[in-house]
């Protein structure tokens, strides 16, 4: 790995959209990605920075929200850490399908599944002290 | 960049146009303008997302809330959605199976003028 960027930022939201910029960015700065994955990279470090800003309030933790991005090795590597509580990665819960009348109750719960569908590959480790989301997408 | 929101009436719709970031600060704006135009008596509200730059799930969300608040009322959203970026993402959430994606606020007021609904319902 080596060209790249690491943020850190207060657990507050009007800070994602500089992180996408950041991110974005470094990685347009890298010959790497095509556009269309560079849309789809911001997507994910939007839903993954947000999650983790939401895990630190939730948890009353004034922590700052770790982002990393890294080019080499033929990907681009993303890693996003919080001191949040953490939750349990094998019971989120599923999107009910669209047919369903309870898909319009839920507004919220789709970012980690944005995530793994936009992302060449993704792993996430949870527990009290803390979240690591880490994705990736495969340069051509 | 922050969400913009322009509202106008085109009879019977309320146009919604909103530009900018549609993500975690954004979408309190946009509920929080569907719910102003539903209390002044819309039912049927076009969000034309044509200037948007971005939007995540947080953003979905707020459109899911307003197709929600409408047809809880007996109304409806209709959603212009012209740029595949923008698109894609609404595809991803299948929220292109719970109500039309239109490529113009002529196209998306169109088809409910000619009775052929906005949005595809469901069985």
């Amino acid at each position: 790995m080596s060209d790249g960027v690491e943020i850190e930022i207060p657990p507050r939201a009007d800070y994602v959209s500089l992180v996408r910029l950041v991110v974005a960015a470094a990685v347009e700065l890298a010959p790497s990605l095509e556009p269309s994955r560079i849309d789809d990279l911001r997507v994910a470090v939007s839903e993954a920075t947000t999650n983790a800003i939401q895990a630190h309030i939730r948890s009353g933790c004034r922590g700052r929200v770790k982002v990393c991005c890294r080019c080499g090795d033929g990907k681009v590597l993303v890693t996003v850490r919080d001191d949040g509580g953490g939750f349990d990665v094998d019971a989120l819960p599923e999107m009910p399908p669209p047919e369903s009348p309870a898909r319009l109750g839920r507004e919220s719960g789709m970012g980690i599944s944005i995530i793994r569908t936009l992302a060449d590959g993704s792993s996430i480790d949870s527990g009290p002290q803390g979240t690591e989301v880490r994705f990736y997408f495969e340069q051509p | 960049m922050s969400v913009t929101i322009h509202r106008r009436e085109q009879a019977p719709w309320t146009v919604l146009r909103v530009g900018g970031d549609l993500d975690v600060v954004g979408a309190p704006e946009v509920r929080q303008a569907v719910v102003t135009a539903v209390s002044d008596g819309s039912r049927l509200v076009v969000l034309d997302l044509s200037a948007l730059d971005f939007v995540d799930s947080f953003g979905i969300g707020a459109v899911v809330g307003a197709l929600k608040r409408l047809r809880q009322r007996g109304g409806d959203l209709a959603v212009v959605c012209p740029v595949p970026r923008i698109r894609r993402v609404f595809e991803i959430c299948d929220l292109d199976r719970i109500l039309a994606l239109h490529d113009s606020v002529d196209d998306a007021t169109e088809v409910q003028r000619a009775g052929r609904g906005s949005v595809p319902r469901r069985p």
